[in-house]
């Protein structure tokens, strides 16, 4: 690919690459004669701008990359917060290759997403191929609610999402006692409103959300002492280790059936694309909460004489 | 669902009353749908392949399963699988005593694995019935419930606990209030001994035993939800009334339990039938075993009160943030949760791509897509690569001195019997050569020879040995030091049996054995000493 990283200053001689969109054949076309030299020498820095937009680009793209470890790509990050030209050269780039620059920092770095139909896109289908048959929808949603379920313990409380220096912590026992927790509160509410009648047997897409994933076993033996895939624990296991792969989460441990650490990169998504994404998909549907801004999630920090070994990964409760 | 009498009119008054006869009709039809998944053992052991299971009765091995688990269940945890398995197998040999065990564990296996219903994802179990709507519709519903559930302890461990439907089922109390019925027991427990009837009293006190599971059952998890939540359990009203119900029952119940304990005991101590004494020993031990399991309930409820005061405090007084920003929880998790499943994939699965970001698409070159089509698909083996079976060669420490000195060094201490030589003289010779180890070897072997191993030089077949003595002499040399050593060869002979009786392994049986050959050697030896 053409914006591999590559440690050597562009020093391609020949025709002009128009590759700078921002202000191609604007500046020199008039100028040949008069400083000759000078429009040469200012095509070649055009030229060398570029190749340092797509290499931040380039290192945006490889998930698991901090600017922290790799200097090039900090100084070019830097840059990036210091130039506004540069900014917009590399933000020009980004969009064509179907990227969307959502936020660069020298903690994060670049963090890109995919536009529409990019071909960098995740799919949920891609992520959740393997189930099929009569529980394709239902594993579908439950791997889809296991993401939404990691970042809203990964991130409890909405300041956290807004605080760069947040690291939250999370893992699979805690993800799922804290899905389960919500289901129970749920049936609860129902059973208060006199709806508690099972759900109707022909229409599965009408039965409640939490009802589903409040039926799903949580855990269960397999004879090759593996996690049960079909599980809800298995399930967050797979959405965390794809988080991880995706460069969004660092395992720090197993305990708790594997306890994780976000980054800030995934921070970044969380804030400046999902949340929006699904929030307004609520809108559609009409689903409205008013919160007032204070978190419906208490964020508790552990006494050490009351920490269990299980409390580890679940600081936040429902 | 229960419409107020005082809105329902003359022409409407025969719907309201079918909706209430509804609600135990559902209570019911719920009741019979729980005990569907023991008859289904029976009925499904016929397509078994292998053997005939007709013998085995399937049903009764699921009841004693669910009796194992909730009798091991406690406060936090519940009965392990194999365990489980161990108890089932003696059940299922009782039943086909002419069955191989391998059998016998197959099928203990089978009715655990069928009780969790390991085959449904859900690891559960589902019924239908119809409700009859006010308006006169008729609308089928589903029943979800499990028997046994699988959770995972902190370590990872997979234990089993079973649900309060299982519970239910055990019991026989279907749908009944868990205090009156309770108490029934109780009231029933002690006429029967009174009367005699040790068999009923038996099953009575085994319901009672149930029931207690259940309380604790409750109490747990309301305290669990309190660790997480203060607020998310009413602790105003109902959880000080479930802990006061919950005392006073431990209290009546210990009450109960002791008088009764007293009853069997006298009836155990007086009853002449052999029979009936047994059967009050093991009322006995059933009784006792409630006793300690309200002992246990009562200091947990003792302990609720301050769960809920330290919990307050640390979770009243975390600290509250007043910055804006979504809430992940409750603007989304929690709506998307309560949508019905076809309306929430939309909002959860557009959190999706944004959550995970970006994935570089990985495009092979044609002629690796080739190779990749073409590629025969690898077979999985169960067992996993073989483990390569390493060659392990001892480790040898090279030898410190190579044959050619020990040849050398030989050499020289080939004496002549009749003519001992001193050391220095020996290490002189040795020094002629160019090999410096020479010197070495031979120094460190007339040592040796000081005390020579005489039986093992007499067991290897050899005549005659390398004996060296201290006479006193001391030795000159620029590298070694100590004595002169005299170094002579020495000839074994068979000592006489005398000897060897009075004094079977000393070092004087050797000194008599080396009778020294030279003349000269050993006798110098025995004068400086």
């Amino acid at each position: 690919m053409s914006w591999e990283p590559d440690t050597g200053a562009p020093d391609r001689q020949g025709a002009p690459i128009d590759t700078d969109p921002m202000n191609a054949g604007s500046v020199d076309s008039g100028s040949v004669d008069s400083g000759s030299v000078d429009g040469a020498r200012r095509a070649e820095r055009r030229r060398a701008d570029a190749h340092d937009a797509s290499r931040l680009v380039s290192f945006g793209l490889r998930p698991r990359l901090v600017p922290a470890r790799d200097p090039d790509y900090r100084d070019l990050a830097r840059r990036y917060l210091r130039e506004a030209e540069f900014a917009a050269l590399t933000q020009a780039i980004a969009a064509g290759l179907g990227l969307v620059v959502l936020d660069v920092s020298e903690r994060a770095g670049l963090v890109p997403a995919g536009a529409e139909d990019s071909v960098f896109a995740v799919r949920i289908g891609d992520y959740a191929r393997r189930a099929g048959g009569e529980h394709r929808a239902a594993d579908r949603l439950l791997h889809a609610l296991a993401q939404l379920a990691v970042a809203a313990l990964a991130y409890p409380r909405p300041a956290d999402l807004a605080d760069a220096s947040y690291v939250g912590r999370v893992s699979v026992h805690g993800v799922d006692a804290f899905v389960r927790e919500t289901c129970r509160l749920l049936a609860e509410r129902t059973a208060a409103d006199d709806q508690n009648v099972d759900p109707p047997v022909d229409a599965p897409r009408l039965e409640a959300a939490w009802r589903l994933y409040a039926r799903r076993a949580s855990t269960g033996s397999t004879r090759d002492a593996r996690r049960l895939a079909g599980s809800t624990t298995g399930i967050i296991a797979r959405a965390m280790n794809f988080l991880v792969e995706s460069g969004c989460l660092v395992q720090v441990g197993d305990e708790a059936g594997g306890t994780f650490r976000t980054t800030p990169r995934y921070q970044v998504q969380v804030r400046e694309l999902a949340a929006d994404a699904a929030f307004e998909e609520l809108l559609t549907l009409g689903v409205i909460t008013v919160t007032d801004g204070a978190g419906s999630v208490r964020v508790l920090v552990d006494e050490p004489a009351l920490l269990e070994m299980t409390s580890a990964g679940e600081a936040a409760d429902v | 669902m229960i419409e107020p009498a005082s809105t329902t009119g003359p022409d409407r008054l025969p719907p309201a009353i079918g909706l209430v006869g509804d609600v135990g009709m559902i209570r019911r039809l719920k009741a019979l749908a729980l005990t569907q998944p023991l008859h289904d053992l029976d009925v499904r052991k016929a397509h078994l392949d292998g053997a005939d299971f007709a013998v085995y009765a399937m049903a009764e091995l699921g009841l004693h399963a669910i009796d194992q688990v909730t009798v091991a269940m406690d406060f936090d945890r519940g009965a392990d699988h194999d365990q489980v398995r161990r108890r089932l197998v003696p059940l299922a040999a009782a039943q086909a005593p002419g069955r191989p065990a391998a059998e016998h564990e197959r099928v203990a296996s089978w009715v655990l694995h069928n009780l969790i219903n390991v085959g449904n994802v859900n690891r559960g179990f589902e019924a239908g019935y119809g409700t009859v709507h006010a308006d006169g519709r008729y609308e089928r519903r589903r029943f979800d419930f499990k028997l046994l559930v699988e959770f995972a302890d902190p370590h990872g461990e997979i234990y089993l606990r079973a649900t309060d439907e299982a519970v239910t089922v055990l019991v026989g109390a279907l749908d009944t209030d868990i205090t009156s019925a309770q108490v029934a027991a109780e009231v029933a427990l002690d006429t029967l001994i009174r009367r005699g009837r040790l068999a009923d009293a038996r099953s009575a006190a085994e319901a009672a035993r149930y029931r207690t599971v259940q309380y604790a059952e409750q109490l747990r998890r309301h305290l669990d939800a309190t660790r997480r939540n203060v607020l998310a359990v009413d602790w105003l009203h109902a959880m000080p009334a479930l802990v006061d119900e919950a005392l006073q029952h431990v209290e009546q119940r210990y009450r109960y339990e002791n008088a009764i304990l007293t009853h069997i005991r006298r009836y155990r101590d007086s009853a002449d039938d052999a029979d009936h004494k047994r059967q009050a020993a093991d009322l006995v031990a059933i009784v006792g075993d409630c006793i300690r399991r309200h002992t246990q309930l009562q200091a947990r409820l003792l302990e609720a009160g301050a769960v809920f005061r330290a919990e307050q405090d640390r979770q009243q007084f975390a600290v509250a943030s007043a910055r804006g920003g979504i809430d992940l929880h409750s603007q989304l998790l929690l709506p998307t949760l309560a949508l019905p499943a076809g309306d929430a994939q939309r909002p959860a699965m557009a959190f999706f791509p944004g959550a995970v970001g970006v994935r570089t698409p990985r495009a092979p070159r044609v002629l690796d897509l080739v190779d990749l089509l073409l590629r025969p698909v690898v077979e999985r083996d169960t067992l996993g690569a073989e483990v390569v079976e390493a060659e392990l060669v001892a480790l040898a420490e090279p030898a410190r001195f190579d044959d050619e000195t020990w040849a050398r060094a030989l050499g020289l201490l080939e004496l002549d019997p009749a003519a001992p030589r001193r050391l220095s003289a020996l290490l002189a010779d040795a020094r002629r050569g160019d090999d410096r180890d020479v010197a070495d070897l031979v120094a460190l072997l007339a040592l040796h020879a000081v005390n020579p191993r005489v039986d093992a030089s007499r067991q290897a077949g050899e005549t005659t040995l390398t004996v060296a003595v201290d006479d006193g002499t001391p030795l000159h040399d620029p590298e070694f030091g100590g004595a002169d050593l005299l170094v002579g060869r020495a000839q074994i002979v068979t000592a006489p049996s005398a000897a060897e009786s009075s004094d079977p392994a000393g070092i004087t049986s050797v000194l008599t054995e080396v009778r020294a050959a030279s003349g000269a050697a050993v006798p110098a030896g025995r004068r400086s000493r």
